[in-house]
Formats: structure tokens, C-alpha cells, sequence
């Protein structure tokens, strides 16, 4: 019986997920012996035109990470659906927009020009020169893909089948998908989260919470914190409560509020949201000039809240392309 | 026992008995001037002295503090003795001629005029007689031991610890309790936060509360009774037959289980010194209600009578309404029961007086039963009624009129005047406001309070009664100001819904309630805090909250705070919610 084929792909991210998946050590190697790899440009020497060829439905697993920032990720979302049979949103970006996301919060307009024009590092002769879709050279007229006005994650472009949280994902969880594809049992029912548990990462991290109260909101860098008491009865914006649990705890053990990576809990629709919601309701004051001191000390709330799910999340913009 | 002779009267007493005992005992009188049952005897005024005959031996001895033996012979009344007593009162009368315990003691001793001149001759009539009652007081009795003699001879006078004022001394009056001359007094210079008994006469630390009170027993203000001072005194304990004082008391807490609490912890009283234009604590004469109340309770400091300070009938009173409600700066709302209770305050003292009274309104509210008829009937009475906030109490310059009486300013609006109205006395009638540990009783009880700082009830109309937490109940002025009446009608409702539960044996809960899915709670306690109904507990082995479903109200708080979202209100839950808004956006 032929191997299972797996593709993966990158599309706008930092690649941290694809040196996830070797993080798992030797046991690439088994991934290798267990699949047949058909498509991994981070890796290997495939074409898009590889793919292009391939039948529909051919490829049986596909690992898709990155968030949908421009025409070329878009293409390679819709072709990578069209020829796989299972495709996986992998790691943040492509489950709820990641840090790409955060563009939302401002235009793409605003991005050239700071790219292209204002940013010190910028020098330029002529006035700015912003990158064109297309371009006539003398050789003849080139095409590079146009960005999108929003980024989106991947399941607001495709239809996905699962998806695998984190930034990036942990190599075990990674693990543990693999091995359960690999052992044939049953899939998991369409639009299931593998990988990842269902309560929130205040069930994995060993800190001991007390009842919530907090007058003053720290930076993690602001106070010598306990580490075995709650950050967030601490006063450090940890996000552990408003995040799914599957890492293990991984940054709180390491002394560091929980940022949210992998995403809102099972019943959650917006993750931001609901921890403003949360916190809010545990400020410790009842005058209203004192609350909104103690709300003032929190540094960039939208890049706080909603790091890691700004696509997925309820505020939105009317959409342009 | 011992046998006595007394002026040939035979009395039997315990040994030792002190002369001064056994001769009461036979009815004999020995007239004494620094005696008191308070204190052992002191045998220094030598008034006392009597005539011991053992034997063929007399001695002249003072009965104060001569012990019986059997067969004693006493003669209390001899011509030796006589002479010795009149030369005590003509030497005490040459020093002390205007005292009035010494001129009286004279008289009944048969004493006229001194025949000894005095080198240290003193006309006061509030002098020192150096009896040492006080000493004796403040060393054996209250055992602070600040008084003493100092000096001796003609210089000898009681003095305080280097002649000044000392702060081991605790103020507890009863060296002026004791001095029968009037020389010590007790004087309060500072008004400002005392106990009434501090400013508007004596109450001793030992009393009944109110004749009111139940169970009507005294009992023992700890901070003004000496015994908790200094472990001195004791007297109450002495003098209690049945032994009923117990100084260990202490107060109990008491834990009730109850299903259904009502409420009905009354207001406190605005302290009127908060507003320094009225004087109050400053001005003498300047009484708030519940001070002017004291005044005319029969069993109070005044028996009933409206006097002031100086303890002369005032000449007018001034009423004045609305201090600290109805005033933006302090209470916006009306305090309700003020103005019919100044309006009793009329009637009383021109029932008790002939005082000129002055009513400073700002609107008469006479709205219940027969208040109305009681307005018009003080109006008959001659009360004069100014329309207008009072706006401030002075003192009338002595330079001009010298008796320090007081000086009400305010506008009259009905006749659009500045108006100045001399009075002897002045009543505020302070606004009544929350109780100043309310805050803490909400947050046990887990009910709200109103903008005026009151327990809120579940409906202004339909429910005044019960509060939004089942099962707590409010009446009377803990839920806002209100009258006699209101209160009592109030606090019937409640009771009687109380007994409506009692009587059915069971509570109907609502359907709405939040509740948690265990799958999805992780314990991080941000709800635990929230519940305005306290229906949320940790359970610390499961590491998840959970609710409690007969407390929950569905008010939603928690659900909304949840950043797991592991809680959901039945009937509300996001799905459901997220559906109406799509319904409402699509149209």
C-alpha cells in the first residue's frame, strides 16, 4: 500500500512553525518513513506547478500555516484544498491571523508609506517607490502578488478541516496529531481543534490563584513577581485564563504571563473580548476617576488582547481588498 | 460579738467595730466632717471625737476609726466632749466663716461666732476645708492616687502631681463627688465628639440604658468606668446585694442559623458640627435633636426641663429644619420625620415654658394622619414660623448685650428680609442618614444600596420591603427615612411575608441561572469575587468554582466575566444572544 502523502506549507509567517515540526527530533524520521512528503518549499525543491499537476484530492494530509496576507497565499490556499483531503490550519497565524493580524489595525496604505517612505531606514532619492503587481521590464512585464488591505486567517479564505493552535504549536501536541492520524483510527469531527485541550491554560499552570482582585496592573518587567502565586493576582496581564490549555503551561512556568497563543477556549468567540470582560469585572476599586487610573496602566490593550486573534476576532472593518 | 455601752445604751456588735458604727447602731448621732462610707477612716477633722471609759481610764478618742472591745463604756455627748467639738467649729469657722458645711455643722453644735482670729482666713464659700475626702477617694476608691496633700501646717492644700494638670488623672468626678464644700469642680472644655452625659449633665458609667430597655438592667459603660481605668472603685460591686455585677462581661457573639433575615438597623444621626455656621459643639446652647430629646425626657439629665446650660429657663428657642438634608453638599433627600418632630418640639417647650419659639423652615411637610391638624394647632399655640434656611447661629456680642445669648441669621422669604432673631437656645434638626457601617452589612447581606446611600428594595412601589437577594428582608429607616408609623407598617409587611415562607415550608426559585460546566472551568477564580449574591465557591479539590443554585439570581455578571466562557445563564446563553443580534442586524 502506497504511503499517505503530506504536504506543508508556509504561507505569511515567520516559519517558526515549520522548525516546530522538526523540533519533534528524530521522530521526523518516522514522519518521513510514515508519509511520502509531496510538497515542503521550506525543506525541499517543489514548484507550485508540482502541485498544480497533482490530482485533487491526492494529497491525504496538508499542514498549512500562515495567515492570509496576500494573492500568492490565497492561490496556494485554494490549491492546496483543492488537492488535499484533510487540511490543517497549523499554528496561529492560519488558526485566528497571529501577529500578521495586528495589520488590521491599521491600512495598507499606512503600512507602504511607512515602509517605503517613512521609516528612518528608508532612503530614497526619487520620492517612494511602492512595489507594483505588475511591472514592465525589458525582458517583458513581471507579476508579484498584491497585499491584502486585511489579513485573514485561514479558514476565512478555505475551508478547513482542522486546526492545530499555538505559536508555534508544541512539538509534542504536533507529535501527538501525527501519531493519531497515523494510527488510523477514526478523524475527529470537521472543524475540531487538535493538539490543544479544552479548558484554559489556568488548568495546566501549577500557580496557586486566590480570589481576583487587582489594584494595580504591572509589565512583567515592572515587579519581582512570586512564582508560585497567580501573575494575574500579581497584577500581571497574563492571558492563561482567556486561552485555550494544550502547551503546558509554558510560559508561566517560566515566569512569564501566558500571551495567548493558542487561542480562545472552546466556547469562546472572541478571546480578546472576553478577557477585557474578565478583567474588568476584577478591578479593585468603585471610583470611577481610580478604575480608570488603574485601566491606564495597561500598555497597548488591542496588542495585549487580541496578539494572537485580531483575524478572528469580533471587531471588524468593512472589509476592501 | 461585743458588748457596748453607749450614753448608757448596751448595743451588740462584731468586734472591732469602729465606734462611729456601734453608736448608729444605738441611734446615737457623732457628727463627722471627713467621714464617708467610701473610704476607711481618716480621723482628721476630729469631730467625731467621744469619751472611752475602760476602767477608771477615759480617753478622748475619735469614733471614726476606734475599734469596740467588750465592755467598753462610751459617753458621746459629755460636756468635755461638747467643749471639744465647739472649739473644732469655732476654729474651722475663723479659718472657713462662708462655708456652708462648716456654718451648719456650727449651728447644730451650737456654735455662733469664732472666738479665734485666723491668720489664713478664707470668705470663699467653695473653700478648701482640707477634709481629704477627695484624697482619700482618689487613693483608696478610684485608685489613681493624683491627689494628695502637699505642705503642712496653715499651708497645707490639696494639690495634682506638681501642681498642674495631669494626664493620669481620668477624669472620673469623684473627687468632686465627695467634696462637700463645692471646691472641686468639673469643668468640660471641649463639647466636640463627647457623650451627652459630657454635654448635657451627669450620667454615671453604671445605668439603664433607656426605661425602655430590655432586659431593664444597668449595665457598665467600659470607657467612663473607673474600674476599667484602673482596676479601682468597685463600688457598684460592693453596694449589689444579690452580687449581680460582673466586670468580666464581655460581648458575645452569637451565631444564629436563620433562613430569612430582616433588616432594620436604623440611621445614624448628621453630625451637625460638619456645618460650623450652626455652632453646634461650639456654642453653648446649641443642641441637635436627638441632645434636645434627652432634654425632655422625663428621665433625662434635666427631668423633662428645658433649661440651658446655666441652667435657667431660656427666654426663646429657635427650631431650626432641615440641617444637612435637602442641601446638595450633604443629603439632597428629605429626612421626612423633622419636621413634625420639630413641631413637637414647640408644643413641649411651649407646653414647659414660656419661651418665645422660632420654627426656620424651608417647607412645612406635615403629610401623614392628623400631622396636618397638629401644624395648624401649633400655629393657634403662637409658634412663629420663618420661612427660610437658617443661615447661621452666632453669639450676641457681650459688649452689647452681655448675657452670651445667640443670634439666628436667615432670610425670611416671605417677606423678602434679612432677619436676625435673638434666642436663648437653638435646635437643629440634623438630617438622618445612613448608618455609618452600612457598606459593611450590604456586602454580608449581598444587597444594594440606593443613591442615597440606603438599603435599595426590589421595587420603589410594588415591593419595599424585600431586597433583590431572596430571603433579606429591610424595614424602617435602614431602607430610607421614615416615621413611626411608616416603619411600623413596614417592618409588618416583612414579617408577615416572612411567615407566608415559613408557612409554606418551601421556596419557588427562578428558572434563570447561570451555571458552570465543569468541562470547561479551569479554576481561575476570576468569578469567585463577583457574585452579588455570594453563590459562587472555589471547591479546592476539583480546582473549578461552582454555583450554588438556590442563591444564583441569573443576573448574568459571571457569565459575562468568564474568560473561559465555561459559565452560561440558561435561557441567555451566547449562542442564543449572538442569534437575536444577527435577527435584529438582518432587518
Amino acid at each position: 500500500m502506497a504511503k499517505p502523502k503530506l504536504a506543508l506549507y508556509w504561507a505569511s509567517s515567520c516559519g517558526g512553525c515549520e522548525i516546530a515540526v522538526l523540533d519533534i527530533q528524530e521522530k521526523i524520521l518516522d514522519v518521513a518513513n510514515a508519509f511520502d512528503i509531496v510538497f515542503w518549499p521550506v525543506a525541499m525543491d517543489f514548484k507550485y506547478d508540482d502541485v498544480r499537476k497533482m490530482e485533487d484530492k491526492s494529497i491525504d494530509l496538508c499542514l498549512f500555516n500562515g495567515a492570509i496576507r496576500n494573492s500568492e497565499n490565497a492561490e496556494l490556499a485554494h490549491l492546496l484544498r483543492a488537492k488535499s483531503k484533510a487540511l490543517v490550519a497549523f499554528g496561529s497565524c492560519a488558526h485566528e491571523g497571529c501577529i500578521p493580524a495586528l495589520a488590521n489595525l491599521t491600512t495598507k496604505d499606512a503600512i507602504l508609506k511607512w515602509v517605503y517612505k517613512d521609516s528612518p531606514s528608508t532612503v530614497s532619492n526619487n520620492g517612494a517607490v511602492y512595489p507594483q503587481t505588475h511591472t514592465k521590464m525589458p525582458e517583458g512585464e513581471i507579476e508579484i502578488p498584491e497585499m491584502w488591505e486585511t489579513v485573514k486567517s485561514l479558514d476565512q479564505v478555505i475551508d478547513v478541516d482542522y486546526y492545530v493552535p499555538g505559536c508555534p504549536p508544541q512539538p509534542f501536541q504536533i507529535w501527538n496529531v501525527i501519531e493519531y492520524i497515523l494510527s488510523g483510527k477514526p478523524l475527529p469531527p470537521k472543524g475540531s481543534v487538535l493538539g490543544a485541550d479544552e479548558k484554559t491554560c489556568c488548568d495546566e499552570c501549577p500557580r496557586e490563584r486566590k480570589e481576583k482582585k487587582i489594584k494595580k496592573f504591572f509589565r512583567p518587567y515592572e515587579i519581582l513577581s512570586n512564582p508560585n502565586e497567580c501573575l494575574l493576582d500579581q497584577g500581571i496581564i497574563c492571558m492563561g485564563p482567556a486561552t485555550r490549555s494544550g502547551c503546558g503551561a509554558l510560559c508561566t512556568k517560566a515566569n512569564m504571563p501566558c500571551r495567548g497563543c493558542y487561542g480562545a477556549p472552546p466556547n469562546v468567540v472572541d478571546q480578546g473580548a472576553k478577557m477585557v470582560s474578565a478583567l474588568s469585572s476584577v478591578v479593585d476599586s468603585q471610583d470611577p476617576n481610580e478604575i480608570d487610573e488603574i485601566l491606564n496602566q495597561i500598555v497597548d490593550p488591542l496588542g495585549t488582547f487580541y496578539r494572537f486573534s485580531m483575524a478572528h476576532s469580533i471587531l471588524k472593518r468593512v472589509d476592501k481588498i | 460579738m461585743v458588748t457596748v455601752k453607749i450614753d448608757g445604751i448596751e448595743v451588740q456588735v462584731q468586734e472591732d467595730t469602729p465606734i462611729l458604727k456601734a453608736a448608729e447602731k444605738a441611734g446615737i448621732w457623732i457628727p463627722t466632717m471627713c467621714h464617708s462610707e467610701l473610704f476607711e477612716p481618716y480621723g482628721v477633722c476630729r469631730l467625731c471625737s467621744v469619751e472611752v471609759i475602760r476602767g477608771k481610764r477615759t480617753r478622748i478618742v475619735t469614733a471614726c476609726n476606734y475599734p469596740v472591745r467588750e465592755g467598753l463604756t462610751i459617753q458621746t455627748n459629755s460636756a468635755k466632749i461638747q467643749w471639744i467639738r465647739k472649739i473644732i467649729m469655732e476654729l474651722m469657722l475663723s479659718r472657713w466663716p462662708n462655708v456652708k458645711v462648716v456654718s451648719e455643722m456650727a449651728a447644730k453644735l451650737g456654735v455662733k461666732e469664732s472666738r479665734f482670729p485666723s491668720l489664713e482666713r478664707d470668705e470663699a464659700e467653695d473653700a478648701c476645708i482640707l477634709c481629704g475626702r477627695c484624697v482619700n477617694v482618689c487613693r483608696e476608691v478610684v485608685q489613681a492616687e493624683i491627689l494628695a496633700f502637699a505642705h503642712r501646717g496653715i499651708k497645707r492644700e490639696v494639690v495634682l502631681p506638681f501642681g498642674d494638670q495631669s494626664n493620669k488623672c481620668i477624669v472620673c468626678g469623684a473627687c468632686a463627688h465627695v467634696c462637700p464644700t463645692g471646691h472641686i469642680k468639673m469643668v468640660v472644655e471641649d463639647y466636640k465628639g463627647k457623650k451627652p452625659e459630657f454635654t448635657l449633665g451627669v450620667k454615671t458609667p453604671i445605668s439603664v440604658p433607656t426605661l425602655q430597655a430590655v432586659p431593664r438592667v444597668p449595665v457598665i459603660d467600659t470607657e467612663s468606668c473607673i474600674y476599667f481605668e484602673t482596676g479601682g472603685c468597685q463600688t457598684c460591686a460592693k453596694v449589689c446585694e444579690p452580687q449581680a455585677i460582673n466586670y468580666k462581661m464581655e460581648d458575645e457573639i452569637v451565631e444564629v442559623e436563620a433562613g430569612q433575615v430582616l433588616l432594620t438597623t436604623g440611621y445614624d444621626l448628621f453630625d451637625a458640627s460638619k456645618l460650623a455656621q450652626y455652632g453646634y459643639g461650639r456654642l453653648d446652647n446649641v443642641y441637635s435633636s436627638l441632645d434636645f430629646e434627652a432634654i425632655l425626657n422625663s428621665t433625662g439629665p434635666t427631668g423633662g426641663k428645658v433649661v440651658m446650660k446655666n441652667g435657667n429657663e431660656p427666654r426663646s428657642v429657635g427650631i431650626l429644619h432641615c440641617i444637612g438634608s435637602r442641601d446638595v453638599e450633604n443629603h439632597p433627600y428629605c429626612s421626612r420625620v423633622c419636621c413634625m418632630y420639630a413641631l413637637k418640639f414647640a408644643h413641649l417647650v411651649h407646653d414647659r415654658t414660656d419661651a418665645a419659639i422660632y420654627q426656620f423652615y424651608i417647607d412645612m411637610r406635615a403629610f401623614g394622619k392628623g400631622y396636618e391638624e397638629f401644624y395648624s394647632r401649633l400655629l393657634d399655640e403662637g409658634i412663629t414660623m420663618i420661612r427660610g434656611k437658617a443661615a447661621e447661629v452666632v453669639e450676641r456680642s457681650h459688649g452689647i448685650n452681655g448675657d452670651g445669648s445667640l443670634l439666628i441669621r436667615c432670610e425670611d422669604t416671605l417677606i423678602g428680609k434679612f432677619r436676625e432673631i435673638p434666642v436663648d437656645m437653638v435646635v437643629l434638626c440634623n438630617a438622618i442618614e445612613p448608618r455609618h457601617d452600612i457598606e459593611a452589612i450590604r456586602r454580608i447581606f449581598s444587597i444594594s444600596k440606593s443613591p442615597d446611600g440606603f438599603f435599595l428594595e426590589r421595587h420603589p412601589k410594588l415591593d419595599p420591603t424585600s431586597t433583590m437577594s431572596d430571603g433579606i428582608y429591610i424595614a424602617g429607616c435602614a431602607q430610607g427615612p421614615k416615621d413611626i408609623p411608616d416603619t411600623v407598617a413596614q417592618a409588618g409587611s416583612a414579617a408577615a411575608r416572612i411567615l407566608s415562607i415559613i408557612a409554606k415550608g418551601e421556596v419557588d426559585i427562578d428558572p434563570i441561572r447561570a451555571f458552570i460546566d465543569e468541562k470547561y472551568c479551569a479554576g481561575c477564580r476570576m468569578c469567585n469575587n463577583l457574585c452579588p449574591y455570594s453563590a459562587i465557591d472555589f471547591i479546592d479539590d476539583k480546582k473549578i468554582s461552582q454555583i450554588n443554585d438556590v442563591l444564583c439570581k441569573g443576573c448574568g455578571t459571571c457569565v459575562a466575566a468568564c474568560p473561559a466562557s465555561a459559565i452560561t445563564g440558561k435561557g441567555f446563553s451566547d449562542a442564543q444572544i449572538f442569534a437575536e443580534l444577527e435577527g435584529l442586524l438582518a432587518i
